[in-house]
């Protein structure tokens, strides 16, 4: 392996700068990968990780710096420059046309043609190289993508990018939504690439499989590059505090609280197809969260707490509340609030006013007789933009014009508007910037100590552990187990959230 | 945004309008007649059928979904207005039934987009096909005629030069202002935005998306009925072969109006100055004489130009 300075450096960023309009995304970024290495890229949501990457693929341009390819200035236009050049990138949403077949995937974009006419013996020929290169050589070429495990897809997008023989491969989360078995798999195509001399970029959020499969790394925070080095010389703990720049405890105040009665209690609540078992009890005053793999069951079980899944087995209970009917509705009705992981396609609408999605859930309240007086409405937001801060023109602004951040704590403000006294909060502070953040965790924190119960999904390991008072770990569809916060740490959820006990 | 921009954002369709008058109103053919009162009195009473076609189709449409069947749902409930009226019956509870008729129909709609889950697309295709057969089943295959009627009467005025309006002018006013306060200022009304704009979120807030989409197309529904009511009163005869593709025009009157078929958006006035586009267009090609074909290919036209600027200016209005 080679160390930066050497003259053997396959590509080399310097000085990055990027800016969206005020917004600063890259302050300095500086990052230098050899042939043959694969290099961790660390930091948190908003550290300017994707942004980085949208400047190597050629979706944007930097503001300043310099970046070499081979020793030779990099300059891409766009991403199809980009992959030319021989950086191809694999994201974390596949881009596969699931109707056609794994074939004609790995080539879409660069078919084998003579006058428009496809050579499909060329094709064929071709596909099954790249897929040779991955060790997958008994992939079926003539199978519709669709019908392929999202890991064998993963494979396909792999093949793909392999197939102009590129240079530096970025991988952005591509473990995301991967079981553990077929993880070992993507390390042993990783191995591979390696020994062809293929330079990885390597973006995740586990850091252990970073620290597993990453011969170096680099550490961004707020769009500045804050460390690196040697993988093997990397503590966890070392990666953690560079990411977070801060003591833990600094960012997830804790407010005295008092665990009361039983608010939200599940009885084996099962409901298909990824919810399998779930009992919990959830007191008033308490914030009980909910760790787990992507596609362990947590926002199934959430949805199921809400009604907007139905139970197939097992029992909700709200305190002083019917069990049934249990629609949304009727949820809202019993004091129970949702806000969904999806801002974007579930949690709001993004055409209407910050004034209608705040109140959407209790129109009725703003008037008689089905009446609704825009004026109250219009009232009832502006005081909830004063008091949680969000940036924006007035209350009748389209919600679609705000920052993520912003957008989150209308999102929420819908909860306390209603007001709700349990709380389910499903990634609660994904894809918001750090400000918002600490701002999110102060207010739920201050909602527990106001006897409310707040259920928290998150995959963000160091947000529970700051936040929470007992933590539940989903594996599969299972609530494997629920502890006071003090008997776990990033270790112990982690083994059990990947079922390794 | 500046306040000129502003106005210009507000009142794009009634701009339009404007235009479109006073394009033919400076033709010598046309300058004489085009802007005098009787005129427009024929302007209005032209509108009716569509302005109260495109009430019930501005729900539809807010609410993100559409409505294929409107043509055939007026033909279906003028036939059934017609043959009422053969038994004898008075013109109030013709009135109830045919608007009571339009209503189960857009109800059967609604219960079938809701309740199979399908697009309203395909499930109102299917029902231009079935009411439109249903309409013709009830005919026997021919007008339905009868002696005379009060509802003869609603969509003209007894002396054709009096400066009064004709009832069905007035009925389709006075149910714009209502629908108008209905989708701004209930609780019904939001939903229906709501449920256009995002169905997840309505979903996520309570709203019983199911049974909103019924009270729809059923609402819906009673508007087309009643505009196959003044399509009978204009005839004078029930016919199952009337109104066949009215709901383009419907539709596209909505759409010119500023609504946006991915549902969320759209205004009763816009929808109602649409309307009034369409039949300034008409009156002024028949006017200056240009054939009928050179009339569709004005308003094919036209219906991209307003669709395009109207994107245009809300782009513009959102950077």
């Amino acid at each position: 392996m080679t160390k930066p300075g050497s003259t053997d450096i396959r590509l080399r960023l310097a000085g990055i700068r990027k800016s969206f309009g005020a917004t600063r995304a890259l302050g300095n970024v500086s990052l230098a990968i050899a042939p043959g290495e694969v290099h961790a890229l660390i930091g948190e949501n908003g550290a300017g990780k994707s942004t980085l990457m949208k400047i190597l693929s050629g979706a944007h341009a930097a503001d300043a710096g310099t970046m070499e390819l081979g020793g030779t200035p990099y300059l891409p236009e766009n991403p199809h420059d980009a992959r030319l050049k021989g950086v191809a990138m694999i994201y974390q949403e596949l881009n596969l046309a699931l109707h056609l077949s794994a074939q004609e995937n790995i080539l879409l974009g660069a078919e084998s043609a003579r006058l428009g006419w496809v050579d499909r013996r060329a094709s064929r020929a071709r596909a099954r190289a790249a897929l040779e290169q991955l060790g997958h050589a008994s992939l079926d070429l003539d199978r519709r993508a669709g019908e392929f495990s999202i890991a064998e897809q993963q494979i396909i997008e792999i093949a793909r990018a392999l197939l102009i023989q590129p240079q530096v491969l970025i991988m952005d989360e591509p473990t995301s939504s991967l079981t553990r078995a077929d993880t070992e798999k993507l390390f042993a195509t990783i191995g591979r690439l390696r020994s062809a001399g293929v330079s990885v970029i390597y973006i995740s959020h586990f850091l252990e499989e970073c620290r597993r499969i990453a011969d170096r790394y680099t550490v961004l925070k707020d769009g500045e590059t804050v460390g690196g080095g040697e993988m093997k010389e990397a503590s966890l703990d070392h990666l953690v505090t560079l990411m977070t720049g801060r003591e833990v405890k600094d960012l997830y105040p804790r407010t005295p609280r008092a665990p009361g009665r039983v608010l939200l209690e599940a009885k084996a609540a099962a409901s298909a197809p990824r919810l399998r078992q779930a009992t919990l009890q959830v007191r008033a005053g308490e914030i009980f969260g909910l760790a787990g793999l992507i596609g362990a069951g947590r926002t199934d079980l959430l949805r199921a707490l809400f009604g907007l899944d139905a139970l197939d087995a097992g029992e909700v209970c709200i305190l002083d509340a019917a069990s049934h009917p249990a629609r949304p509705r009727d949820r809202w009705a019993q004091g129970v609030g949702f806000l969904s992981e999806n801002r974007k396609e579930e949690g709001l609408m993004l055409n209407q006013s910050i004034a209608d999605n705040l109140t959407l859930a209790k129109l009725g309240a703003y008037g008689r007789f089905g009446w609704v007086h825009g004026a109250r409405q219009r009232a009832a937001a502006r005081r909830w933009i004063g008091e949680l801060r969000v940036k924006c023109r007035d209350a009748a602004q389209p919600i679609g014009q705000l920052s993520g951040g912003n957008q989150q704590k209308v999102a929420l403000a819908r909860l306390l508007e209603h007001p709700a006294r349990i709380f389910l909060l499903d990634e609660p502070t994904r894809g918001i910037d750090v400000g918002s953040k600490a701002q999110i965790y102060q207010l739920v924190s201050e909602l527990a100590a106001a006897g409310k119960a707040v259920v928290v999904v998150s995959s963000y390991l160091p947000e529970l552990l700051g936040l929470c008072d007992t933590i539940g770990v989903m594996c599969r569809g299972e609530l494997a187990a629920t502890r006071p916060r003090a008997e776990w740490d990033e270790a112990s959820l982690l083994r059990v959230a990947t079922g390794s006990v | 945004m500046p306040p000129l921009k502003k106005l210009l954002a507000k009142a794009g369709p009634f701009l339009g309008l404007l235009l479109v008058i006073a394009l033919f109103s400076i033709p010598a053919e046309t300058r004489e007649f085009f802007l005098t009162y009787n005129n427009f009195k024929i302007i209005f009473t032209q509108t009716v059928l569509v302005a109260i076609g495109a009430l019930g189709m501005t729900l539809i449409i807010v609410s993100g979904g559409i409505d294929l069947s409107v043509g055939s749902i007026i033909a279906l409930t003028s036939v059934v207005g017609a043959l009422l009226i053969q038994h004898g019956w008075g013109p109030v509870p013709v009135l109830l039934t045919v608007v009571a008729a339009g209503g189960l129909i857009g109800l059967l709609n609604g219960a079938a987009i809701a309740g199979l889950r399908m697009t309203p697309f395909i499930i109102t295709l299917g029902t231009l096909g079935v009411a439109r057969g249903a309409a013709k089943w009830l005919a026997d295959n021919q007008t339905v005629n009868y002696d005379t009627s009060p509802i003869n009467g609603w969509m003209t005025t007894a002396d054709p030069f009096s400066r009064a309006l004709p009832a069905g002018v007035w009925v389709a006013l006075g149910l714009a202002i209502l629908t108008a306060l209905l989708l701004r200022n209930t609780v019904f009304g939001r939903h229906i935005f709501a449920l256009g704009s995002n169905e997840a979120t309505a979903r996520l807030c309570g709203i019983p998306t199911a049974r909103l989409k019924v009270s729809i197309y059923a609402l819906a529904g009673c508007f087309f009925g009643l505009a196959g009511l003044f399509q009978l009163s204009r005839l004078r005869q029930g016919d199952p072969t009337v109104a066949v593709g009215l709901e383009l025009d419907i539709i596209a009157a909505v759409i010119i109006g500023g609504a946006s078929l991915n549902g969320g958006v759209g205004t009763v006035l816009g929808s109602m100055i649409g309307a009034l586009i369409m039949s300034v267009l008409r009156n002024g090609s028949q006017q200056m004489g240009w054939p009928t074909y050179f009339q569709e290919i004005i308003i094919g036209l036209v219906i991209i130009v307003a669709v395009f600027l109207d994107r245009l200016r809300q782009g513009k209005a959102a950077a």
